[in-house]
């Protein structure tokens, strides 16, 4: 009879099928090692498997303990000590120490490892100094102040410094479990994961999750419409359209993302164009003239069928601590355009602008190929240009041509492409903003800044990164919004909303418009009901 | 039938080639207040995500299509003839050169060459320079399919009992290729450049995607073709397929106007 009762337990329990997420990574991952993620396939899976010390929580945009339970930074931003939390163990059973919190940093900080994540960090030149006091306690010492050093901590998952497997131990809370190459990636639950929900449950709540890598985004779609796929992190607008008419329950707008669409001109002095083209695009009256002939509230209604917002500035509405809400989007007013252009030597006649010498205002702008929505975009643009009598040419590269001509010959005359913003923080923006900078895009790697609004530009963004006080960085990062919006050295078009879709099977999601916006809380969702077990 | 096929095209010929008259509206023109409309008596076909009007967009794509990739599929088609041709009646070392160019052409990366030659033209390189280059190069890069299919053909016709009458009365190399050979090479040929039509309508839409191809806002059938990649659109959209309809229509037109006369030999 016992035997029997046993015998009828395992049944049970062997019919129990495990909880299973699915989703689908866009492109195949390119490392399992946290240090070196460049590439959002990889991001999620370290998202989902690293432990870190302080994560940003995507809800309330703030800081929260993770391995440390707290932290001080010290010395103008450059140190920080830790304090680590207790009892934790790595998947592999590894107990946790600030061991590891040292190994990993000094890793990451290797300039022979290359690592993105890493270089965050490295502000100037010189080693990091990691003082370790205990199991439980280190000081980690930076070459130079790093702005806005403690959100930093968000990306370093923490690595074992003694498993036999380092590749193994993670401290999230899942593990990888199986990749075959071209198809899936399957993770599954971290058995010594340390987190418990407030019932003392342990997390996550889930068995596994199961990857997908599918880049053709109908037949994800499909999948998910027939139940096979739960969450979709970010769909198109015609894919939401469509989805929002069959399963309306599933789908999310966000509301504007960190992401921003945009053009500039270019403005570098070495750039092989004719002086007349470069004399336009260094003037603020036509950069101006140019982004109030842009009908942005157009581009939102149809080229993003109303899931986008026109753009005010460098800074999406999204960002909560940092946008400056005082600026609004530039108007769409050609008339105005139109005047201001002639008060600046501009003349219209017959359907067409010219310049005091005589030259037709005509311009290429270039933006990568296979992006649709761009280019519908420039061919809105196109339209709206010709009503002030400007001929826009456009022009479709592949990715590494146009950063050939954007990085290297400067040869172009301007250039509409977006931002993926995955920090809030404007530390950032740096590379954007400082006029030495190789990514200052209008006028990269200026000896000495070009303009007095580029020198006040560069202050105020050093100002910014060397303080530690929110206010005064958020004046000086207000500042700067204003600047760029006065002067329009890049011309922000729109922010695209965040559109998801999460399966009413899925309890306990939140999507939210910071990236990841579905599962940044993978561990405490659950499934419910049809389609909620599968099996591989 | 034939009768047919000849009216059918010589209505789509001279309707895309009066498009100017014909169209409802400017093919760039966008009414935007009206994107992705259905059919009305203002725009027949709809209009697409920018408002453009779609029988517009297609008149006036017809006309881009349908002289240029017959003319690309008509120089890959001379091309082939040529080289496979020659290959073919001669034979030998000829025989095993040409083998080896069509297996390097058919097996190089053509792709990466298209990219290098739209990285090194201008950016501001107009519409019709743009347009021609892309048809040019299809017809340049697409002889090396058909040519093995001729040199094949050839390879069988030249141990045939017409060939050897033909030598066995004196003709020499020049006259059998002239004489004999291409005359019953049509069928061949024939079927190559229609195959190659569509084909080249299709990869124009693919360059697009390279920068290549048909600029926006200037249309072509590929690019319309291209709006049914969205194949979930297309059932409660039908009049997306109109572009895709357009082109069997016009390859079952060539089709039945060439075999009757041709295909029966």
């Amino acid at each position: 009879m016992k035997a029997l009762s046993l015998l009828l337990v395992s049944v049970s329990l062997s019919v129990q099928a495990a909880q299973e997420l699915r989703f689908c990574l866009r492109n195949e991952p390119k490392t399992f090692d946290p240090a070196l993620v460049e590439d959002n396939a990889s991001e999620t899976i370290r998202y989902l498997t690293g432990g870190v010390l302080m994560r940003l929580n995507r809800l309330t945009q703030e800081l929260e303990p993770e391995l440390a339970v707290s932290w001080k930074v010290m010395e103008g931003s450059r140190a920080i000590t830790l304090h680590l939390r207790e009892n934790v163990k790595f998947s592999d059973g590894t107990p946790f120490t600030s061991d590891d919190v040292a190994y990993t940093f000094r890793r990451l900080m290797d300039p022979a490892l290359h690592s993105a994540t890493g270089d965050a960090f490295r502000s100037g030149e010189g080693n990091l100094e990691a003082i370790v006091d205990g199991p439980r306690k280190i000081t980690l010492r930076f070459p130079e102040p790093v702005a806005g050093l403690d959100r930093m901590f968000d990306q370093a998952a923490i690595v074992s410094a003694h498993s036999s497997n380092r590749d193994a131990a993670v401290l999230g809370p899942f593990r990888v479990k199986e990749y075959k190459p071209g198809a899936y990636v399957v993770l599954e639950r971290n058995p010594t994961y340390w987190k418990r929900d407030s019932a003392g449950h342990t997390l996550p709540y889930v068995d596994a999750i199961h990857l997908d890598i599918q880049q053709n985004r109908e037949i994800e779609l499909l999948r998910f419409e027939r139940g096979e796929l739960q969450l979709i992190n970010t769909l198109e607008p015609e894919h939401f359209e469509r989805l929002s008419a069959q399963v309306p329950r599933s789908v999310y707008d966000l509301g504007p993302g960190m992401n921003s669409e945009f053009f500039w001109f270019n403005q570098s002095a070495g750039a092989p164009i004719a002086p007349y083209k470069k004399a336009w695009f260094q003037s603020t009256v036509f950069r101006k003239a140019i982004s109030e002939s842009i009908n942005r509230d157009d581009l939102c209604r149809i080229v993003y069928r109303g899931h986008a917002t026109p753009a005010a500035g460098p800074v999406s509405p999204a960002n909560h601590q940092w946008v400056n809400a005082a600026l609004k989007p530039p108007p769409y007013r050609p008339e105005q355009a139109l005047r201001e252009l002639a008060q600046a030597g501009f003349r219209f006649a017959n359907g067409t602008l010219s310049d005091q010498a005589g030259h037709r205002i005509e311009f290429t702008i270039v933006t990568n190929s296979g992006n649709q929505a761009r280019q519908r975009a420039c061919a809105m643009m196109q339209q709206d240009m010709e009503k002030i009598g400007i001929k826009l040419n456009v022009a479709m590269l592949d990715f590494p041509a146009l950063l050939e001509r954007m990085n290297r010959t400067l040869d172009y005359d301007a250039v509409l492409l977006g931002l993926v913003n995955v920090d809030i923080d404007p530390n950032m923006q740096m590379n954007i903003w400082l006029s030495s900078s190789s990514m200052h895009s209008w006028n990269p790697k200026q000896a000495k800044p070009a303009t007095v609004w580029e020198e006040e530009i560069d202050r105020l963004m050093r100002v910014q990164a060397s303080q530690l006080d929110y206010r005064k960085r958020k004046a000086a990062f207000d500042r700067v919004q204003q600047i760029a919006a006065e002067q329009a050295p890049i011309i922000y078009l729109v922010n695209k909303n965040v559109l998801s879709a999460v399966s009413p099977v899925v309890k306990g999601a939140r999507p939210v418009p910071l990236t990841p916006q579905t599962f940044w809380n993978a561990e405490r969702m659950t499934l419910d009901g049809p389609g909620s077990q599968s099996s591989h | 039938m034939r009768n047919v096929a000849i009216a059918v095209l010589t209505i789509i010929f001279v309707v895309a080639l009066g498009a100017d008259v014909l169209s409802p509206a400017s093919y760039k023109e966008q009414f935007r207040q009206a994107p992705n409309a259905g059919p009305s008596a203002q725009h027949p076909l709809g209009t697409d995500e920018l408002g453009r009007d779609r029988l517009s967009r297609l008149l006036y794509g017809s006309r881009i299509s349908l002289m240029l990739a017959p003319a690309a599929a008509l120089l890959a088609t001379a091309i082939a003839a040529g080289a496979g041709a020659t290959a073919g009646f001669l034979g030998g070392r000829w025989e095993r050169t040409f083998l080896s160019a069509t297996d390097l052409s058919l097996s190089l990366p053509w792709m990466l060459f298209l990219m290098t030659v739209r990285a090194l033209l201008p950016l501001d390189v107009a519409p019709a320079v743009s347009i021609a280059i892309t048809f040019l190069l299809l017809g340049a890069l697409g002889w090396a399919g058909p040519a093995r299919i001729v040199r094949a053909a050839v390879v069988a016709m030249r141990r045939s009992e017409f060939m050897l009458q033909a030598r066995g009365s004196g003709s020499t190399g020049f006259r059998i290729v002239l004489v004999h050979l291409l005359p019953n090479l049509k069928p061949v040929l024939i079927t190559q450049f229609l195959i190659s039509i569509p084909v080249f309508i299709l990869s124009e839409a693919n360059l697009g995607l390279l920068g290549l191809g048909v600029a926006e806002p200037m249309p072509s059938w590929g690019s319309l073709l291209r709006d049914l990649e969205r194949f979930s659109e297309v059932r409660s959209n039908p009049w997306l397929l109109a572009p895709a309809v357009m082109l069997v229509a016009v390859v079952i037109c060539f089709q039945i106007i060439a075999r009757p006369k041709d295909l029966a030999t």
